[in-house]
């Protein structure tokens, strides 16, 4: 964790860090202390006084169905979106590790997506799908479906699932294509010597040695899901039709913008934290476990 | 069983480069064959064209009667041996090697029985159940050579698979893989660059250089009658002394050659203080350095009158210009700065053209 | 490597397609609608070829502004965001390359522990802590500044955390030469480290300046005034639920422009993009 030879200077190492520990402790520490301070917190009708409530905050919450829909529905969307952008990802990584002419122009052309925000996303799937004028909407009314996620909860919540897993998809190929990389020519020449045909050498060798790759990704998948949805479910549906795409996250931002239930929507802000922290340690746990050969 | 052909066979890339320039040779059913040569000579590639791993852009190759030119490596009937193993690191020892049986429908039972003999003839029995990372350099090239028994092939390629091990262990699993070849009686093709390697485990030399074969034939043949100054020095180490001629020094009407080059292995070159013998030649040396190993001595020498003039130049596997090496049994010898003379007879005398590419037999 | 005959070869290149086209194929439409005129499009009637409305909508986009809720011109809500992104990107590169110096190449009394705490910001993102650091930013008077706009976003790790890793892979060698030649702590650090760094840097800025330039939830709250806004609210704000309130053309052109930048930096970095990208996340 350090190097052999340091410096010896009393006070820079501190001027150094100074800046980053500041703005860290300022922006992050205090803020995250104060969800949780706050979260014990019952604010009356005025905002006049403040009481303690403990867990009372807690209690409410996890005994309104509303939040429990909110995360059945949030665990949902993340393995959704997770294993819609995974597949399609390992697909187009599988075809572009190929030694083919153009390799690296597909490769561009396929990562530029991860540079598109949120909100973008949006826009271009509500213009999609608009149920008056959208391209595709015009395509899926033809097929006999009868496209409205503005009426249909479930519509909505399978144009988000979309929208998100579109913008994903680059990510995910990005890392699969540098997992892909990771493992050596002659394996895959030995098992070709062995009588392996292409699908056979993929499920048997290709996929188990890309295992660490997909487990990391399924978690920052489903942590993005949590999180960087956020932008997506605003532009489209603002959690609706009848809170049919609330997720964990946007249910925060709508209980306390709108309820100005404070106490709350911290509530729901440490419970957000203490699952995606989970999710991080498990992560690196088993991550980390899986030692290169 | 089978022989392996092949006709004419070249390699060239997109954009025009010749990495194959045409090569044929047969290798016998049952027999070791060795392809050696310097980095980059294009004995790799031609190895993986027999394995199918790269595409043959002419010629043909021949398995057992039958051309494999588009025929897919997992229908050739081959195995391979890496040069970095290439294990399944996520199998156990007994996957790894039972996984191209598996491949193949094979009955459990008679895959069972299979990999149980291997590992008991090449002793990795209590080995498994490990996974590959936990094996030594010299256990996971035994589970390689394991995954290759197991399919009872007709032909062994070896792509440099000693290479990765240290200078003793390579020794000691030279000598495993020709006992375990003769046992076997599997046609191998064996790649590797170190010419030790190449003549010990040999039936069958094929010396490469820049895509073409130098020198095919057995071992001592190469080394006793090199065909070009390539063969001669790549060939034999320490690698043979030549010299250029004409040269003021010796005088070989007798061949009728007016230009051409001259070469005597060091070990042929005896120090004595008698005259040339006859057709043999004489050489007068001021020792230079001296390299005791026990069992001999190597002594670099300049000629005295060759102060200037280069012998050949100087090119991997070959002296410095104007030094000439002797190479004498035991430990005693001259001191540096002494003159000694050196003489060889001429039955130990190689000729070759100008140009290096011909031998000139008398 | 196996090269793939035939038929496969042929499967793979028409997969890689299929997958261009989903990808594409959303922007595509995009920029087609942005050069339409606004009534085809509402009636359900663009087509799918680029329309000859180019010029005109992309200059009133940029420079005057829709009649819908958003009166701010694009062009000012692009510059909005650019100053935004850079700040994050450059501020955030800045405080984390000499806190990683520090944390490596010094010994001090609790340098573990700073180390950790500076680490565990990795693991929550700015959503989570959202309303209290929107009152931290009101308290000192940052809402509607570009300081308030870009200083919660640089208080995680992850520079910080690469900068470390690379730091350890420097050999100590380079450092020990400098000692004996007289480097102090600066010097070294000046002349050694930071050229060594750039390609890291360069990196780190591409994926920065990105995760800053489509920031959403953060801009929205603290922002106020309309010409603070960023590029992401103001696309935001252009889809009004009624569809006929909506311009199109305008929105569309909004939004090919305001990824115009990202991508462009992206495409134009791309070794050094994916290189850090994955180096960050591992």
């Amino acid at each position: 964790m350090q190097k052999q030879s340091v410096f010896q200077s009393r006070l820079l190492p501190y001027a150094l860090v100074a800046p980053q520990l500041a703005v860290v402790l300022i922006f992050f520490y205090w803020p995250a202390g104060q969800a949780v301070v706050q979260s014990f917190l019952l604010q009356d009708a005025f905002g006049l006084s403040t009481s303690f409530v403990w867990l009372e905050n807690y209690r409410e919450l996890l005994s309104q169905p509303d939040y429990f829909g909110a995360i059945i529905r949030t665990f949902v969307f993340s393995f959704a979106i997770a294993a819609a952008s995974l597949s399609l990802a390992l697909l187009l990584a599988v075809m572009a590790d190929k030694p083919l002419r153009g390799g690296t122009l597909y490769r561009t052309l396929l990562i530029w997506p991860y540079a598109v925000a949120p909100p973008v996303v949006g826009v271009l799937w509500v213009f999609m799908l608009n149920p008056s004028l959208g391209i595709l909407a015009h395509g899926l009314r033809a097929i006999g479906i009868d496209w409205n996620p503005l009426l249909d909860g479930d519509q909505a919540a399978a144009l988000i699932i979309l929208a998100a897993a579109w913008k994903q998809i680059s990510y995910n190929f990005l890392f699969f294509l540098a997992g892909l990389q990771g493992i050596p020519k002659s394996v895959m020449e030995a098992a070709a010597i062995d009588g392996a045909r292409p699908m056979r050498r993929f499920w048997t060798v290709t996929f188990p040695l890309l295992s660490p790759t997909i487990f990391f990704l399924l978690v920052v998948n489903i942590v993005y899901a949590f999180f960087d949805t956020f932008g997506i479910i605003d532009t489209i549906t603002r959690g609706g039709p009848a809170k049919a795409t609330e997720t964990l996250v946007y249910k925060v931002y709508v209980d306390g913008l709108l309820g100005g239930n404070l106490g709350s929507s911290a509530a729901q802000s440490v419970i957000l934290m203490i699952i995606v922290i989970l999710l991080t340690a498990i992560q690196f746990r088993f991550v980390e476990r899986k030692v290169t050969y | 069983m089978a022989n392996v052909a092949l006709r004419n066979v070249q390699k060239t890339y997109t954009g025009g480069v010749k990495a194959i320039k045409g090569i044929s040779f047969e290798v016998d059913d049952g027999q070791f064959c060795v392809l050696v040569g310097p980095s980059g000579c294009g004995k790799s590639t031609l190895l993986r064209m027999v394995a199918g791993l790269e595409t043959v852009t002419g010629g043909e190759i021949d398995i057992g009667g039958r051309i494999v030119n588009q025929i897919e490596p997992a229908d050739r009937d081959i195995a391979m041996v890496f040069q970095n193993y290439a294990l399944y690191p996520h199998m156990s020892v007994y996957n790894n090697m039972a996984y191209g049986l598996r491949n193949r429908g094979m009955p459990k039972g008679e895959i069972d029985s299979r990999v149980q003999e291997a590992a008991r003839i090449l002793e990795i029995g209590p080995m498994l159940d490990r996974k590959p990372r936990q094996l030594s350099g010299g256990q996971r090239q035994r589970v390689a050579m394991g995954r290759a028994i197991v399919r009872q092939p007709k032909v062994f390629l070896f792509d440099e698979p000693l290479s990765n091990l240290d200078a003793k262990l390579r020794i000691a699993m030279r000598v495993e893989i020709r006992k375990l070849q003769r046992r076997l009686q599997t046609t191998s093709i064996y790649v590797t660059h170190d010419q030790l390697e190449a003549m010990t485990l040999a039936d069958i030399l094929v010396v490469m250089n820049g895509g073409q074969v130098e020198q095919i034939g057995n071992p001592l043949t190469i080394y006793q009658k090199p065909a070009t100054t390539f063969v001669a020095s790549f060939i034999g180490a320490p690698p043979m002394n030549l010299i250029r001629l004409p040269d003021s020094d010796f005088n070989l009407e007798a061949a009728g050659v007016e230009a051409g080059i001259l070469g005597i292995r060091p070990e042929d070159l005896l120090m004595s203080n008698d005259a040339a013998p006859a057709g043999g030649i004489v050489l007068d040396l001021n020792v230079e350095a001296i390299e005791r190993v026990g069992a001999e001595t190597y002594i670099y020498g300049v000629r005295a009158q060759q102060r200037d003039t280069p012998t050949v130049s100087a090119k991997p596997g070959e002296l410095p210009p104007g030094e000439i090496l002797v190479r004498i049994p035991g430990q005693s010898g001259p001191a540096i700065g002494e003159r000694i003379r050196a003489t060889a007879p001429s039955e130990k005398l190689h000729l070759f053209s100008a140009d290096g590419r011909k031998r000139i037999d008398p | 490597m196996v090269e793939p005959e035939g038929i496969r070869r042929y499967v793979a290149h028409l997969v890689l397609w299929i997958g261009i086209a989903i990808v594409a194929f959303p922007v595509y439409l995009a920029f087609v609608a942005s050069t339409q005129d606004n009534a085809l499009i509402a009636n359900g009637q663009m087509s799918l070829l680029p329309g000859g409305h180019f010029l005109e909508t992309y200059y009133k986009t940029i420079f005057v502004g829709s009649s819908g809720s958003t009166r701010e011109p694009v062009g000012t809500m692009l510059f909005n965001s650019l100053v935004m992104a850079m700040l994050i990107a450059l501020g955030k590169i800045a405080i984390s390359i000499i806190s990683a110096y520090a944390i490596v190449y010094f010994r001090f009394p609790f340098r573990m522990p700073i180390f950790w705490i500076i680490f565990i910001t990795l693991m929550l993102p700015v959503e989570v802590r959202i309303y209290p650091t929107y009152k931290i930013v009101a308290d000192l008077h940052l809402l509607d500044s570009y300081a308030g706009l870009a200083l919660p976003l640089i208080a995680s790790a992850t520079a910080t955390l690469l900068f470390r890793q690379f730091f350890m892979t420097v050999p100590e060698e380079l450092l020990e030469a400098s000692r004996i030649d007289g480097a102090g702590p600066f010097r070294f650090f000046w002349d050694t480290l930071l050229p060594l760094s750039r390609t890291n840097m360069a990196a780190l800025f591409v994926i920065l300046f990105i995760l800053g330039w489509n920031q959403y939830l953060w801009p929205l709250l603290i922002t106020t005034r309309d010409d603070m806004q960023t590029i992401q609210i103001g696309i935001r704000k252009m889809i009004t639920t009624t569809d006929a309130l909506t311009e199109w053309p305008v929105v569309m052109a909004t939004a090919v422009l305001a990824m115009l930048p990202p991508v462009f930096v992206v495409v134009v970095m791309q070794k050094l993009f994916v290189r850090g990208l994955v180096e960050t996340e591992k």
